[in-house]
């Protein structure tokens, strides 16, 4: 996978010096435009914990372009594998997340890396986050008669809990929320120092990744605050689809667009669009 | 709470843990486990799940089972609906991310009839290692400041259920700092799937071990499910490979196939047009679905082989074809 040509080509392919125009149909999903945003904040030499879908789309279209040596951490005990293109697993626990790994582990020994402290980022979806980055996948509605049940934490909860994150969703006023129906994987709780007080002084929310923009959090409050907004994403548009004051600076820079090059990657990945669709 | 110490051992001097030879039927095997016993179910997700022991204890009619794993897919679809069990304890629980959420689950929970008895990963795995290790708590730095914890601490943070274990928070005694307690977990009877084993119980595992090893370790039973027994001479000449001892292990059930429609390393990968046929049967209407594939494949065929011919060959040759296709590439 490493000699794959495709390594090399970034630097000669150049993003579009132009948008599409506004009437045109995109030429990427918001999946896409997700993996490809989160795939250029991983860094080479890093070990990244990763979940299935867009955070493992993202995490092998970084090793194939500009990360080669990034080393992916899944949960069911996997240490820096090079997942096939074509033969993405359906979760983080199939012999498909093994191919070419370094090293196979119990689930409970790749985790205590996360608290040991060899992994630098986490990475994973979610379905519903708030103004503190705290992340619900287990309940919506009230937990004691939920309106859904979701699957839950798996480790998510250990991976947010002990590492800095960065989470890809879908940017959508329901997702976006004011206060989190339940806090499965920790954020920076209700602001401030809370989280450390809570006993967890290390990790954090690093980034959201939207299909409309990349947000941080204010380095006092842990408020989250828009970074840059993807091309063609207005700051009305964003805060319109937040269910909370999310403060978009009036300098915000617009990202690059996914170019092609990131674009075919990611279709050889998923020929099947199992995650992209 | 935690097993007391002096049962565990008690529980333990009980059993005979001679080496002998401990083959025996899926049936025979199933009388190994009472109604009512807390049963840890080894794999996670959709690879080597014991299917065929589940399914003999579905046949069994085993009822008011706790039942725990790392992470549940359709199995843990297959407790609720099967009337096996209505508490699950767990990380994680749907058919997988691809097929998104379990409608069977959701039916049993959301209407209050079932259990899903939420813990992080690592907390699964440190309460599973802290059974093995015969010490009724280990400590953690995750789930503090979650709704996790809260849930199963009776802490402010969410509406506690009182029947769940409690989690506890504590101040370490050498350097100030909170950690969680989490409590210790030793199954009454633990039923894991793995590649070869000899008549004793000496069990290889390829790939994944997930939490079996600590799983085994902590029970106190083990019903081993095989695709091949071998001879102990095999074992003994690669003694190094052993990942569950003789010591542990009451049951060995050879069953070609015993994780079908999931995965097991090397051999299988999981039946995919099977596994979507389940989630269509289970879309509209979960619980008729369930009784109906409950019906169709656990009650009417009558051995192993009949489930897997409803299964169909043709499903088995693709799922073993992707599956050693591994040792291909």
């Amino acid at each position: 996978m490493t000699t794959d040509s495709a390594l090399d080509a970034p630097a000669r392919i150049q993003a579009p010096d132009a948008l599409p125009a506004p009437d045109a149909p995109p030429a990427y999903t918001a999946s896409e435009l997700l993996a490809v945003m989160s795939a250029r904040l991983l860094k080479e030499g890093q070990t990244v914990f990763a979940g299935v879908g867009i955070p493992l789309l993202a995490a092998i279209l970084a090793q194939k372009t500009r990360a080669p040596g990034l080393t992916i951490l899944f949960e069911g005990g996997v240490i820096g594998p090079f997942v096939e293109a074509g033969k993405l697993p359906p979760s983080t626990n199939e012999q498909r997340c093994t191919r070419r790994a370094n090293m196979l582990v119990s689930i409970t020994e790749v985790l205590l890396m996360l608290q040991r402290g060899y992994v630098d980022v986490g990475f994973m979806g979610g379905a519903q986050i708030d103004r503190f980055g705290n992340l619900n996948s287990s309940f919506i509605g009230d937990p004691a008669h939920p309106k859904i049940r979701l699957p839950g934490t798996g480790g998510g909860n250990d991976i947010a809990s002990l590492a800095d994150m960065i989470v890809a969703m879908k940017h959508e006023k329901r997702r976006f929320v004011e206060k989190v129906d339940f806090i499965t994987s920790p954020g920076f709780l209700d602001g401030g120092d809370t989280r450390a007080q809570a006993g967890l002084p290390a990790g954090g929310m690093f980034r959201v990744v939207t299909d409309l923009g990349i947000m941080g959090f204010d380095a006092v409050t842990k408020a989250m605050t828009v970074l840059a907004l993807h091309p063609g994403v207005t700051a009305q548009a964003i805060k319109a689809n937040t269910g909370f004051d999310l403060p978009v600076p009036a300098d915000a820079p617009v990202t690059e667009p996914p170019t092609e090059l990131e674009l075919s990657i990611l279709r050889e990945l998923d020929p099947q669009r199992l995650y992209t669709a | 709470m935690p097993l007391a110490y002096s049962e565990l051992r008690q529980r333990t001097k009980a059993r005979d843990r001679s080496l002998r030879d401990k083959v025996m039927s899926l049936e025979e095997a199933a009388k190994l486990v009472q109604d009512g016993d807390h049963l840890a179910v080894g794999g996670c997700t959709a690879s080597r799940t014991p299917f065929a022991m589940i399914w003999a204890l579905v046949r069994a009619q085993k009822r008011g089972l706790t039942v725990s794993r790392s992470i549940m897919s359709t199995e843990g679809d297959i407790f609720y609906a099967s009337g096996l069990s209505q508490h699950l304890i767990t990380s994680w629980f749907s058919q997988g991310i691809v097929w998104g959420v379990s409608k069977v689950m959701r039916a049993y929970t959301e209407s209050g009839r079932a259990r899903f008895e939420e813990w992080s990963h690592m907390a699964m795995g440190l309460r599973y290692r802290a059974g093995a290790m015969g010490v009724p708590f280990l400590p953690m730095r995750s789930m503090l400041g979650s709704d996790v914890l809260g849930r199963v601490s009776g802490g402010s943070a969410g509406p506690a259920d009182p029947a769940f274990a409690a989690a506890k928070t504590m101040e370490c005694p050498f350097t100030g700092e909170t950690l969680l307690l989490v409590p210790a977990l030793n199954p009454d009877v633990a039923i894991i799937h793995v590649q070869r084993c000899d008549p004793y119980g000496n069990a290889q595992l390829d790939g994944l071990t997930f939490m079996d090893i600590d799983i085994a370790m902590a029970a106190n039973k083990v019903i081993l499910t095989t695709e091949r027994v071998v001879s102990n001479e095999q074992i003994r000449r690669q003694p190094d490979q052993t990942k569950i001892g003789f010591f542990t292990v009451d049951a060995v059930v050879e069953v070609p196939f015993g994780c079908a429609p999931h995965e097991c390393y090397g051999l299988y990968e999981p039946f995919y047009s099977h596994m979507d046929m389940y989630a269509q049967m289970t879309a509209r209407d979960p619980e008729a679905g369930a009784r109906d594939y409950l019906e169709r494949f656990y009650h009417e065929p009558k051995t192993w082989a009949d489930y897997l011919s409803r299964i169909g060959m043709a499903e088995l040759i693709d799922a073993q074809r992707r599956g050693s296709a591994i040792h291909d590439d």
